[in-house]
Order: C-alpha cells, then structure tokens, then sequence
C-alpha cells in the first residue's frame, strides 16, 4: 500500500522524453548514439551517432585534433564519456571482449614479463588453464609465423617486433572488436608494410571487426571496408566512404584506379573539412 | 675485434663506448686506467704535502701508514669491531625502513588522496636534518642502541615511502590503460604493473636510504654516548689525537658508504633489468 501511495504521491519532475534508441542497420556492431564528450569547457562530441559494421575494418581520418584517437578511447573505455550509449551488438563494453594496440607499443608492453608472458596476460587474467593458454599460444605463433624469441624480454626487441607482440596480445582472447591506434607510427616503412600485411591476414582469418585510426591516408584506405571521415571539433561524421576492393590487397592495389579515386575522394572531403 | 674492447671500456659513459668501438684496443687499456687517475694524484699530493712538511705529521698521517692502519685494523683489530657494529646498525635502521617504509608507500602512491593529506608532513621531516632531531629521540630512547637505530630508521624511512609513493603515482599511465582494457580489475593493476612500475623508484629511494642511514648512525655514535662504532672510534682517536687511527676510521666509513651503494647498483640492475630501456 505505502509504495502506491508513495508513486502516487511521488515528485514531479518535468517529462524529458529520453532519446528514442535507433538500432543500426542490418549488420552493425557497435551503435553510438547521443555521445557527447566536452574538454575543457568546450565540445569535442554532441550528439554524436555512428554506426560501425560488423566483420569490417572502419579507418578513421580527419583533421588534426578532431579526437580520432579520443573517440577509439571512449569506445574501447579508456576515456570516461560525458552522456551518450555505446553497445556492443546491444552489449555493454563490460559484457564485451576487446583488444586494443597503442601507437607507443614501449609503453603498452610490460617489460618485466617475457614476451611470451606478455601475450599471454590477457588469457591469464581471464583465467585460463595452463593447457589452454600454451595451446592459444601456439595458434598465434604459427598465425603469425612469428620468427623471433618470444621468450626474450619486449625491450630486447625491434620496434617492429614489439608492435607484433602487442598485435598478438591484443588478439589473444579472441577479441570481438580490435582498436588499433596510430599502430605504424612509431615504425620504420619495412615492419609497417610487414605489419600492415599480418593484420590483413589476420583480418581474412577471423574476420574481426577493427577500428583503425591513422594519420596516414593511403594505409588508412588501404586497410579500410568502410573510411570515416570526421569533420573540425565539434566534431562530427563529415562522409562515410565505402571501398570494397578484393581482399588480399596486395602493393598492386595500391596503383588501382578505385583505390586511387577512393585516395583522392578522401583527400577532398578531408581538404573541404580543414578548410571550413 | 673491436667489439670485446668496447665492451668492456667504459661503463661510466655510453658516448665513449660508441667512440671507443671504432678505436684501436691499445687505447682501450689506457681508458680502462682512468679510474685510478684520480686516488693516484691525490694519494701523492698527500704524500708529498707530509713529506715536504706543508703539513705537520701530527694532524694528517702518511698515506701508506693510514693505509696500513686501516688494512690491519680490518684484518682483525680492535677497528674491525666497530666497523661490524656500525654496519649492523646501518642494516638494522635500513631493514626497518624497508620493510615498513615500501608497502607504507605503494599503498599510500596508489591512493593518491591518502598521500596528499599526509604529503605535507613526509615533505617537512624529509626536509628537516635528521641529526636535528637526535635530541627528542634521546627523550624518548633515552642513551641506548635502540635510539641510534631508530633515529636512523626514521631518517631512511622517510625517503623509502616518498620514492615508492611517487614511484605508483607516476606509473605509466598508458601500462594501466593496456591492463585496463584487457579487462584487470583494480587489484590486477596494483599487482601486476603498478608494483612493478614503482620498483625502479624504490631502489633509488632504497639507495639514498641506506647512505642517509649509514650518515645518521656515525652522527648519532658520535653523539649520542656511545661506546662502540665507527663515529665513536673517530671522535675518540681525534681526542686522544691518535690521527692515524682517526683517518683509518674515516675511510673505513668512507669505503662502508661507497661499498653499499654500488651494492645496491648492482641489486637493481639484476632485479629492475629493465630500467631505462
């Protein structure tokens, strides 16, 4: 009876109707809607809403400081978000498992654990047998045709090396959605052709969803099913540009004519959004 | 060829060891001489100012026979004595430091809002001499062994929960996002990154710990009545002007102070392996 009378009785706030949720389309894996994220005083996201495929690799491009990598972040949970929803096939990131590769692979390996070790953290933490980490470990090595010592320490290693372990680490669990953060910036033009290749492969075999940021177009296009094109902060979706050229793509790709009218259309929304 | 004679050159700068690779190995040996340049020069400098009478025998003894003091008195006299006992008391004080002052501070450094409100009080008595102090510990120990340890302890401790303190809060941030994002729950980051990262701090806080209190052990047997140790045995030679007595001291402590400290150099380059990497 109380608690009627207490509904009854309740306070009366003003009706907000809450934002209606629209799923995605057909296919879509991760739904943002209504995220907004202010720094400072100032927006950075309001009202943001996208929509990312699932089993494609989306590339993120756009002009300086528009928060690339921020958005990765406050999907993946690195960076907390003002307001908004973010599901993961209508998951919570909590429910959801993700792997993620920093642009500073110095830092994001733990130099007191073996490489191997390193790899194999994420399946440690979620409690894995002994067995069924040593067998994970194999598959990875042999997926990736890993030609190093694993059992050296991260910084005995090349860059290039230590950027492939942290891949491994990051795709280890057999993550739902990879986050890859500027991941051949830090590389020499040899190990980022090497790498670019792996995650390609790696890409066929499993079909993870990937999201990719990168300051470089041509790699950004290479790479991507699907680019997104971000306009100046407040920032917003300025294209979503669709390439679906055969994978592998191999170097001759690269002198296609759709991937270079794909490469030049890219380049004039990014030139019209500076500008603006 | 030239590679084994870099190697071993020069440890002290890693600039020279580039240059030294591309050097013929006969200047290698040279290079490896010039540590012993320096004691060279000073101990003839000191020979020659006794010798040549610039300073009387009576206040600064030959270096040989300093040096022979001090060898047969390490090799069992009466200065081997003290020289244990001071160490003993070093280890104690240390030991205490440690063993309270690390897990006082990686806890502190992963809270940061308990360390602010204690920061302010480590941040004066860390400031504060410590010798300053030797009175108040006298009320409270009174004239014992335990007041000298115990002072030196505080002295060290306070520097080990200030170094591993920091050493948490200034974990890379981007080593606790990666752990973070592979799903660690907090108490998986604190013992899987944040402890490791705070090891390389903690042995620099646990070096300057043990030198601090290796310093206030000699003060406080100097001072605070004592009868045995290192500072008691300088402090008495000097009176009773026994000076090669007094300088074998001193360098027994001198050589006791550089002796811990490469000790623990070579603790944390086994055990941080990968510092500065």
């Amino acid at each position: 009876m109380r608690t009627v009378d207490n509904v009854i009785n309740g306070p009366v706030y003003a009706d907000v109707p809450k934002p209606v949720f629209t799923p995605g389309p057909a296919g879509t894996h991760i739904t943002i809607r209504g995220l907004t994220k202010y720094f400072a005083g100032w927006p950075l996201y309001e009202n943001f809403d996208l929509d990312i495929p699932k089993q494609k690799i989306v590339s993120v491009f756009g002009p300086n400081g528009c928060g690339k990598s921020t958005l990765i972040n406050m999907i993946a949970g690195l960076i907390p978000i003002d307001s908004g929803e973010i599901l993961f096939d209508g998951k919570s990131l909590k429910d959801t498992k993700i792997g993620y590769v920093f642009q500073n692979y110095r830092e994001a390996m733990f130099p007191w654990m073996r490489t191997i070790d390193n790899i194999a953290y994420p399946l440690k933490l979620e409690g894995r047998s002994k067995a069924e980490v040593d067998r994970r470990m194999q598959e990875l090595v042999a997926s990736f045709d890993v030609k190093f010592d694993l059992k050296r320490y991260p910084y005995e290693l090349s860059g290039g090396q230590q950027q492939t372990a942290s891949i491994m680490r990051a795709l280890a669990p057999n993550p739902e959605v990879l986050f890859l953060d500027e991941p051949f910036s830090a590389l020499d033009f040899e190990m980022t052709l090497f790498i670019r290749e792996k995650l390609q492969e790696v890409f066929l075999q499993t079909g993870t969803t990937m999201l990719l940021v990168s300051h470089d177009l041509e790699e950004a296009v290479y790479l991507a099913d699907q680019v997104l094109l971000l306009t100046k902060r407040p920032t917003k979706v300025a294209e979503i540009l669709d390439y679906g050229d055969a994978r592998p793509r191999t170097l001759e790709t690269l002198s296609s004519a759709s991937f270079v009218s794909m490469k030049k259309l890219s380049l004039e929304i990014f030139q019209r959004e500076v500008r603006r | 060829m030239s590679t084994p004679a870099s190697s071993g050159a020069s440890p002290w700068s890693p600039p020279a060891t580039a240059a030294a690779a591309s050097a013929p190995p006969r200047e290698s040996h040279w290079v490896k001489a010039l540590p012993f340049i320096g004691p060279g020069v000073l101990f003839i400098i000191w020979d020659l100012a006794v010798r040549l009478g610039f300073i009387k025998a009576i206040l600064l003894p030959m270096p040989a026979d300093t040096i022979g003091t001090l060898l047969s008195g390490l090799a069992g006299g009466p200065l081997l004595t003290d020289f244990a006992v001071t160490v003993w008391r070093t280890l104690q004080a240390f030991l205490i430091a440690a063993i309270v002052g690390v897990p006082l501070g990686v806890l502190l450094g992963s809270n940061e809002k308990a360390y602010r409100s204690v920061e302010f009080l480590i941040d004066f008595f860390r400031s504060t001499p410590s010798s300053a102090l030797i009175p108040l510990f006298l009320m409270i120990f009174g004239v014992s062994d335990v007041n000298k340890v115990a002072i030196a302890a505080f002295g060290a401790l306070l520097i080990v929960v200030f170094n591993s303190a920091y050493g948490v809060m200034n974990a890379r941030k981007q080593r606790v996002m990666a752990a973070k994002v592979m799903g660690a729950s907090r108490w998986q980051i604190f013992r899987d990154v944040l402890v490791w990262e705070s090891l390389q701090p903690t042995f620099v806080g646990l070096r300057s710990a043990v030198s601090m209190a290796l310093v206030i052990v000699i003060v406080a047997e100097m001072f605070i009545g004592s009868d045995s140790g290192l500072g008691h045995r300088i402090i008495n030679s000097q009176q009773v002007m026994n000076v090669k007595d007094m300088y074998a001291s001193i360098l027994a402590a001198g050589a006791l102070g550089y002796a811990l400290n490469i000790l623990f150099l070579l603790a944390e380059r086994r055990i941080v392996h990968w510092s500065g990497r």
